[in-house]
């Protein structure tokens, strides 16, 4: 090898050239795009081709992985949803054109999922935003042992769904849960939190909520800390208190990093899944006896996996990947918007 | 053994999301973990052995009960392996997969009742034709006949089986003033599931404070349905489940359960559940063979002596599994030797003494011995007979191949709104209607 300089810029195919052959030659190929003079065409057209070729390479194997992982499920289940296909028996397929989108759109089950997602997404992602704002907010002033709450408001997010939604299960349930006990005290009486019909929603969203808020905190502390202090400084020589900074100054700043969680949340609420699932306890996809608190995500789950009826499930799982895709562009247009308003 | 769909789910309240992606991944890793426990064998110093796995959910006492280490000392060259699914939610539409891939099951697959019928419509092709190797007479007629397509083709042995019985709280019958000698009660409501709930509005009347007479009243459905012989099939295959006597009188029942204050309002296999075994809140559970295990682990030191065994008002299964081996094992031979041994009627008896899983096989009957402490636990009813009793007569019930979702729709919807939601039976009926319209794709 002549030096290595010259291996970092030409890549495998080169290796096989002559050693100490004309490397500054080569180097100027890559500036101009033009052959060398004076150097073999075979040698030349391999470089260029190098040069074009290598960056897809580099990057292949993510859209290999992608490809077999995703686009072909993505697609093969577009196929899916336009036949009758039952899990027990996949290889007898039936085309029935969009019957089955035809019966999500007429089934009481598919738009009460899709209003559940909605409502649950709603009461679990706003209060979680506000709290974890709030809450980065005290995380930001010199505290005793700050990173020990920093560390306990993790935790939460540390554990798995199925530990949490466990713990939570006991604590909502009827007869003999602690959050009834507690309501005796100021004389309510015990609430059937999993029946009720917006019980069983407000149960789930506490489930998110405990688990999110700390993770979106610290997203946030860690905008805060990015935010210069002369800011505040000279906010409090004007003689702002700290919620008037906070309002003033940290919340504008704040606000590309409220987006980023905006959206992430948004998808996250789309496609919850695991707490209303073992929420439920036994036959949990069906998200309570009235479907109160049955998601798409569960209907998608309950159609595939508890009826077998495949061909179904893939209509919703077709149906909620266009819902994230207008959700994305409404994302989109507001961020826009905002930007432009900045 | 396992047996109901909710048995194995009790479990399964662990992980369900761990285990759904652990399904998924164990779907593609299946192959390599075949090869690997191969090379164990081999590695093992086997030279030449055979691996044979077994896919199974829940608890099936095999192991508990010592069967494959006895099976490998029998056969040196043999090796087993048992891989655990512990939902059946979970283990079923993986399996199900598997088989029509024809790939990555394992030598044998066991199957539950509630999927027995699809499994026989459905998948017969994938299975080995069990009924030339074993000795049919062995078993139940009616357990054979679950498993055996319409032409003649066994696709499963018969493991345990769900007879029923009704576990009732000595203690707690005596507070309420009401009859606690298990024949005399066993008696009082022989023939009908009603006389049952009209002992429950008695019992009521005295409950111990704290306490109501059942559990829930889709346990009293699942009863009375499992002594009926139609259920939500026709012999034909057509759905007549809003039609069906068996299913309008057992629904029947709950109702009266539902609606009249005599239930505790848990969910079976619900964590809440087994607290309420462990606090003593309902004094009668409907005792399916394999509640018993359950009982005495779940009420706990507190509840020995305490509990009781009686009659059920009818002879009634709830339950029961099988084991079959794929067509697409590599060592169908050996998994044959294997599934036949693990179902006779002497393995059937040990494992029944390990975890009172009731053996489908009657020859067993006279030979099993529940553990001394069990029969302490209950007061020292003879469980053994009871069953026994239960099983020889139970009738020869219809499946179907969607029958598991239908259950699950008229008691987790249509009677649990009831329940606990307080809507009226005809509310609640309609709500299950509208269910199992979804479930049929209607």
């Amino acid at each position: 090898m002549t030096s290595s300089k010259q291996a970092l810029a030409q890549t495998a195919p080169s290796a096989d050239a002559a050693p100490g052959d004309q490397p500054g030659a080569a180097r100027r190929a890559h500036g101009r795009g033009t052959p060398p003079p004076g150097t073999s065409s075979w040698r030349s057209r391999l470089y260029r081709w190098d040069m074009k070729a290598s960056p897809y390479a580099f990057i292949a194997p993510f859209f290999i992985v992608f490809g077999a992982f995703g686009l072909v499920p993505l697609l093969y289940t577009a196929w899916y949803s336009l036949h009758n296909v039952q899990l027990s028996g996949l290889d007898h397929q039936t085309w029935v054109g969009l019957d089955n989108y035809q019966n999500l759109l007429s089934s009481e089950f598919f738009w009460n999922a899709l209003e559940n997602t909605f409502t649950i997404g709603v009461i679990s992602t706003v209060p979680q935003l506000v709290m974890a704002i709030g809450i980065a907010h005290l995380l930001n002033y010199r505290l005793r042992g700050s990173t020990v709450w920093r560390v306990v408001m993790l935790t939460p997010y540390a554990t798995s769904v199925a530990a949490a939604t466990l713990v939570f299960t006991l604590l909502y349930s009827w007869d003999g849960g602690m959050i009834n006990w507690l309501l005796h005290f100021v004389g309510v009486d015990p609430i059937n939190w999993r029946e009720s019909d917006w019980g069983g929603q407000f149960a789930v969203s506490s489930i998110v909520i405990w688990r999110w808020t700390g993770y979106n905190a610290l997203i946030y502390l860690a905008a805060m800390q990015a935010i210069p202090t002369d800011l505040y400084e000279s906010a409090a020589l004007d003689g702002a208190g700290r919620w008037q900074q906070f309002r003033h100054v940290t919340v504008p700043m704040l606000r590309p990093t409220i987006l980023f969680t905006v959206v992430v949340s948004t998808i996250g609420a789309t496609q919850l899944f695991g707490e209303p699932l073992l929420f439920g306890g036994v036959s949990g996809s069906k998200g309570g006896s009235a479907h109160q608190y049955q998601t798409l995500g569960l209907y998608m789950y309950d159609q595939g996996w508890g009826i077998g009826n495949l061909g179904k499930a893939s209509a919703i799982a077709w149906t909620m990947f266009l819902i994230l895709l207008i959700v994305a562009a409404i994302n989109l247009l507001i961020t826009r918007r905002l930007r432009k308003s900045q | 053994m396992r047996t109901s769909t909710r048995r194995s789910r009790r479990l399964g309240a662990l992980a369900a999301v761990a285990a759904l992606t652990t399904g998924l991944l164990a779907g593609c890793a299946n192959d390599s973990d075949d090869g690997s426990s191969n090379s164990d064998g081999g590695g093992k110093g086997g030279g030449g052995k055979t691996t044979l796995t077994i896919g199974t959910f829940g608890v099936f006492g095999y192991k508990q009960a010592g069967l494959y280490d006895e099976y490998m000392k029998l056969h040196p060259d043999i090796t087993i392996k048992e891989n655990v699914t512990t939902r059946t939610d979970v283990y079923w539409p993986k399996t199900l997969t598997r088989l029509q891939a024809g790939s990555g099951t394992d030598d044998i697959q066991a199957i539950e009742v509630g999927n027995i019928t699809e499994a026989v419509q459905t998948q017969a092709d994938k299975f080995v034709d069990l009924g030339k190797d074993v000795d049919k007479s062995q078993w139940l007629d009616w357990k054979n006949a679950q498993a055996t397509t319409k032409d003649g083709k066994l696709i499963g042995l018969g493991t345990d089986i769900g007879p029923m019985a009704i576990c009732y709280r000595k203690d707690l019958f005596q507070k309420a003033g009401l009859e606690t000698d298990r024949t005399k009660l066993a008696e009082q409501w022989k023939g009908d599931w009603s006389k049952y709930v009209d002992l429950g509005k008695d019992y009521m009347k005295k409950a111990p404070s704290g306490t109501k007479f059942v559990d829930s009243a889709s346990s009293v459905y699942n009863a009375a349905l499992g002594g009926e012989s139609e259920r939500y099939y026709d012999k034909d295959g057509n759905v007549i489940w809003d039609k069906s006597s068996g299913v309008k009188k057992s629904w029947n029942t709950a109702m009266e359960v539902a609606t009249s204050n005599m239930s505790a309002k848990l969910k079976q296999f619900d964590p809440t559940w087994d607290q309420g075994y462990a606090k003593g809140t309902f004094a009668t559970v409907a005792c399916p063979a394999w509640m018993i295990g359950y009982i005495e682990q779940k009420s706990g030191a507190s509840g020995k002596g305490k509990w009781d065994v009686a009659a059920a008002p009818t002879a009634s299964n709830w339950g029961g599994s099988f084991i079959g081996v794929p067509t697409a094992g590599k060592h169908q031979k050996e998994a044959v030797a294997l599934a036949k041994w693990l179902t006779a009627p002497e393995q059937q008896a040990k494992v029944f003494g390990k975890q009172a899983s009731f053996p489908s096989t009657p020859s067993a009957y006279a030979s099993l011995k529940p553990q001394a402490d069990t029969t302490a636990y209950f007061s020292d009813a003879p469980i053994t007979q009871i069953f026994s009793d239960s099983a020889k007569t139970i009738p020869t019930q219809i499946f179907g191949a969607k029958d598991q979702p239908i259950g699950t729709a008229i008691t987790d919807v249509g009677i649990l709104q009831v329940e606990q939601k307080g809507k009226t039976p005809d509310q609640g009926w309609n709500a299950a209607k509208s269910e199992i319209k979804d479930v049929l794709g209607q």
